[in-house]
C-alpha cells in the first residue's frame, strides 16, 4: 500500500484572482465534451466491445432488443466514467443468426476491429459455432445465450456467460412449483430439436425428483405448421401440460390447443421464449388466460417492482407493459435482454478488477471474472442477485413464474438461487489461458 | 502441348501461386477469410462439376456438404477417430450419399431433378435434427482443439489452417481441371449441350451423369469435412436449404462451367456481404442490387463473361 501525498498549501485564503482562475478552469472542464473527461486515464482510447447481434435471420426480434439494451447499458457506463476511465465503444456486426457468419464476425472483431472482447449473442448454434474461433483467437467471448453449452464444458475458457442463467438451471427450478401447485402428472410438448430436447431431459429428471412423472413426451417436428393431430396423444389423466414452442407457429399452437380442450383444460405451464416480443393480449392467445409461464425477468412491472427494475426500464425505454415507450406495439424480449445489460456491467467490473489496459490483459480479465462470486441486486443487476461460478463460467440467479391474468403476466413465484444449482460439469480454470 | 493448354496451365498455376503467397502478405483478418473462402470455393467447384459442366441443377448439395461434415464429426465425437481417418470418413460418407441420391434422383430430369434433390436435402436436414442425441440437432457440436491435429500439425493454428485449406483447394482445382480436360469431361459437356444427341452417339448418358453426381458429392463432402475440422464446428445449419443455394449463387456469379469461376464467385460474394455490412445494416439490399446488376450485365458470370469476350481458351 502506498501513502497518498499532499501538495504543500500555498495559502489558507485564496486571492480573488486565484478564485476566479479556479472557477474558470472548473467551468471550462464542465463544458468539455464527453471524451475529454477520460483524459485522466493512461489512454483515452475506447474499450471496444464487439457485439454479435442477430439483426437478420430467425433471431432478429431478439436482436433488436439486445441491441437497444446494449446501447443503453453502454451509455450508462460511459456516463458513469467508462471502464478504467476509458469510454466504452460498441462495435456491432450482424451475425445473421448463422453460426458460420457468427464465427466470421468473431474473427472480424479480433483481427480487424481490434476489439478487446466479443459479446452477444442469443441463439445457441451461433454461440457454439463462434466459440471455437474466440478460443483460438484468445478473445474473451461473453455470451447472453441461456444455453447450457457453456456450463456443460463443450466450449472453452475464453467463453463466459455471467449475465444470464442457463436453460438447465431454469428448467429444474420450475419443477418444485409445478409439482406443488399444478400437478404431478405432466405431458410435455416441445420442438423436436436441441432446445426442446434440453427441456425434455432436464425437466423430466427434475419433476421425477419431486415425486412427479412425465406421462408423455410429444416432440413436434420443427417444420410443423398445424398441431391438432398431436393433441390426442395427450393422456387423459394429464394434470399439467408443459409446453415450450419456439417460432411463429406458437400462435397456431395455442389457438389449436384451445380449440382442442375448450373450457376443460388441464393446468398449463410454459416458457415465455415462444412469446417473447409477442403481445400476450394478441387475438388467439385468450386460451392462455390462467396459465403459468417461466420468465427470466417479469415483462410487466409488478406491484413489488424494485427500484433497479424501474431504472432499467427507464434507461432501455420499456414501459410498464414491457413494450417500447415509443411504440406500445413493439413488445420487448424482456425475459432475456437484461442479460446484455448485466453482462456489460460484469465486463466493466472485471476489467476494473484486472486493471485492464489492452489485449495483453485479456487473460487477467478472464481470471478476474472467474474470481467473481456474488453479484448483488443493483442497477448493474436489475433482474436480481446472482452467484457466478468461476469454474463453469455460468451465472445462477432467481427465476420468476408468472400467471396470465386478464391479459397480463402477474408474478406468483420467485425461486431461490439455490433452486437453480446443479453439480459442476466442467472446471474451465484448469485450461490454459 | 497446345497454346491454349499452356495458357490455361499458366493461369491456374499463377492463381495457385498468388493464393500461396497470400499466406505471407495478408493481414490476419483477410488471411482467415481466404482460408475459409478456399474451402467454400472447393465446395462450389464440386457443385460446378454437376451444374456448370453436366448441366444438372441440384438444389440439394448441402446434403453432400453436410454428409462430409457429419461423417467427419460423428466419427470423431462418437468413435474417437483421429483427424486423418475422420476426414476420410467424411469423404466416404458424402460419396455414399451421392451414390444413393444419384441412383434415385437421376430417374428424373429438369425441374423434377431440382425438386427431388431439394427434398432429399431437406430430409437429410431433418434426419440430423431427429438424431439429436448424437448430432446435437440444430445446436451442433464443437470439435475440440486437441482433436484437430493432423500429422502432428495443429489445424487450429492460422498458418496450418491456411495451408490445409490451400491443399484442399489444390486438390479440387486439379481434379476439376483433370476432369474438364479428360474424355470423361468432354462427354459431360456434351450432355450439358445436348443430352439426346450424346445418347444417340452411343454414350451411356445415365452412367456419366451418375459419375458426375458421385464426383460432385465427393468433392462437396471433402469441403464439408475440411470445414468442420479446420473451424471446429459441426452444425445442422450447414445442411439447411440456404447452403444448397449458396454454391449455386457462387457458381453463377463466378461463371458456370469455368474452373476458376467458383473461386471468384465465392470470394466476390464473401466480400460483398462483409464490406456492405460495414456500411449499412441494410447490407442485404446492397448485396441484392449488386447481384441483380451482375446478372443483367454479366449473365454468364464474371469469368464466363471474360471467356466470352477475351479468354476464349478458358476451361
Amino acid at each position: 500500500m502506498t501513502k497518498s501525498k499532499t501538495a504543500p498549501v500555498k495559502g489558507a485564503h485564496p486571492t480573488r484572482r486565484e478564485a476566479l482562475k479556479t472557477l474558470a478552469i472548473g467551468g471550462g472542464a464542465a463544458a468539455l465534451p464527453l471524451w475529454a473527461r477520460y483524459a485522466g486515464a493512461q489512454t483515452s482510447e475506447p474499450i471496444k466491445v464487439g457485439f454479435q447481434v442477430h439483426r437478420t435471420g430467425i433471431g432478429a426480434a431478439y436482436g433488436r432488443w439486445y441491441d437497444r439494451t446494449t446501447t443503453a447499458a453502454a451509455a450508462l457506463i460511459n456516463e458513469e466514467g467508462g471502464i478504467n476511465g476509458r469510454p466504452l465503444e460498441i462495435v456491432a456486426e450482424d451475425d445473421g443468426t448463422d453460426p458460420k457468419r457468427g464465427a466470421e464476425v468473431i474473427e472480424k472483431f479480433a483481427t480487424q476491429h481490434n476489439c478487446d472482447i466479443g459479446f452477444g449473442t442469443l441463439f445457441s448454434h451461433v454461440v457454439i459455432g463462434s466459440a471455437p474461433r474466440a478460443g483460438e483467437l484468445k478473445l474473451p467471448y461473453f455470451v447472453v445465450s441461456e444455453g447450457h453449452h457453456v456450463a456443460s464444458g463443450m466450449l472453452n475458457r475464453y467463453t463466459l456467460q455471467p449475465g444470464i442463467t442457463d436453460v438447465k438451471s431454469q428448467v429444474q427450478a420450475m419443477a418444485p412449483f409445478v409439482a406443488d401447485n399444478l400437478g404431478k402428472k405432466v405431458t410435455m410438448i416441445f420442438p423436436d430439436f436441441a432446445f426442446g430436447h434440453d427441456h425434455r431431459d432436464y425437466f423430466t429428471a427434475a419433476i421425477e425428483a419431486q415425486g412427479g412423472e412425465v406421462l408423455e413426451h410429444i416432440a413436434i417436428p420443427p417444420t410443423e405448421t398445424s398441431f391438432t393431430k398431436y393433441f390426442p396423444k395427450i393422456p387423459r389423466d394429464t394434470e399439467v401440460i408443459y409446453h415450450v414452442m419456439v417460432g411463429p407457429a406458437v400462435l397456431t399452437f395455442v389457438k389449436e390447443l384451445g380449440e382442442f380442450f375448450g373450457p376443460q383444460r388441464p393446468e398449463m405451464f410454459g416458457f415465455i421464449d415462444s412469446l417473447e416480443a409477442v403481445n400476450i393480449g394478441s387475438p388467439g392467445l385468450e386460451f392462455l388466460d390462467g396459465t403459468y409461464f417461466w420468465e427470466g425477468n417479469p415483462r410487466y412491472a409488478q406491484d413489488n417492482q424494485s427500484d433497479y427494475d424501474a431504472f432499467f426500464r427507464e434507461r432501455v425505454g420499456v414501459d410498464a407493459n414491457g413494450a417500447s415507450v415509443s411504440d406500445s406495439k413493439d413488445v420487448s424480449t424482456y425475459a432475456h435482454m437484461f442479460g446484455c445489460w448485466e453482462t456489460l456491467h460484469v465486463v466493466k467490473a472485471g476489467m476494473e478488477a484486472a486493471g485492464y489496459q489492452g489485449p495483453q490483459d485479456r487473460p487477467a480479465l478472464i481470471e478476474a471474472v472467474e474470481a467473481m462470486t456474488g453479484l448483488p441486486h443493483s442497477n448493474a443487476h436489475p433482474q436480481g442477485a446472482k452467484i457466478f461460478n468461476g469454474k463453469t463460467h455460468q451465472v445462477f440467479g432467481h427465476q420468476y413464474i408468472t400467471k396470465v391474468v386478464d391479459g397480463k403476466l402477474l408474478l406468483v413465484h420467485t425461486t431461490s438461487i439455490e433452486d437453480t444449482f446443479y453439480p459442476d460439469e466442467v472446471d474451465y480454470t484448469t485450461q490454459a489461458l | 502441348m497446345t497454346t491454349d493448354l499452356k495458357k490455361s496451365l499458366l493461369l491456374h498455376g499463377a492463381v495457385l501461386a498468388v493464393l500461396f503467397a497470400s499466406q505471407f502478405v495478408l493481414p490476419a483478418y483477410h488471411h482467415g477469410n481466404l482460408a475459409r473462402v478456399m474451402i467454400l470455393a472447393s465446395y462450389a467447384m464440386g457443385y460446378n462439376l454437376l451444374f456448370g459442366y453436366t448441366g444438372l441443377l441440384s438444389l440439394g448439395h448441402a446434403l453432400f456438404f453436410a454428409a462430409g461434415l457429419y461423417g467427419m464429426g460423428l466419427a470423431m465425437s462418437q468413435f474417437d477417430v483421429g483427424a486423418g481417418p475422420a476426414l476420410v470418413c467424411g469423404v466416404i460418407a458424402g460419396t455414399l450419399v451421392g451414390a444413393v441420391i444419384g441412383m434415385l434422383a437421376l430417374r428424373t430430369e429438369g425441374v423434377a431433378f431440382m425438386i427431388v434433390t431439394l427434398m432429399f436435402a431437406q430430409a437429410g436436414y431433418l434426419t440430423i435434427l431427429y438424431f439429436g442425441t448424437y448430432t446435437r440437432g440444430d445446436e451442433g457440436f464443437v470439435i475440440a482443439q486437441p482433436d484437430r491435429v493432423l500429422l502432428g500439425l495443429d489445424l487450429s493454428d492460422p498458418t496450418v489452417r491456411f495451408f490445409a485449406a490451400f491443399t484442399v483447394f489444390c486438390i479440387a482445382l486439379i481434379m476439376c481441371l483433370a476432369v474438364v480436360k479428360s474424355r470423361f469431361g468432354k462427354v459431360l459437356i456434351a450432355i450439358r449441350e445436348n443430352e439426346d444427341r450424346t445418347q444417340m452417339l452411343g454414350y451411356d448418358v445415365t452412367r456419366y451423369k451418375f459419375s458426375a453426381v458421385v464426383l460432385s458429392a465427393s468433392l462437396s463432402a471433402l469441403a464439408g469435412a475440411a470445414y468442420g475440422i479446420l473451424f471446429g464446428y459441426v452444425g445442422a445449419s450447414f445442411a439447411s436449404v440456404q447452403y444448397s443455394i449458396f454454391p449455386l449463387l457462387w457458381v453463377l456469379l463466378g461463371g458456370a462451367g469455368t474452373v476458376l469461376g467458383p473461386l471468384i464467385g465465392t470470394l466476390f460474394m464473401f466480400y460483398l456481404i462483409d464490406l456492405s455490412s460495414g456500411i449499412t445494416t441494410a447490407y442485404m439490399l446492397i448485396a441484392g442490387v449488386v447481384l441483380v446488376l451482375l446478372t443483367v450485365f454479366a449473365p454468364q458470370g464474371i469469368l464466363g463473361e471474360l471467356r466470352r469476350r477475351v479468354w476464349k481458351w478458358l476451361p
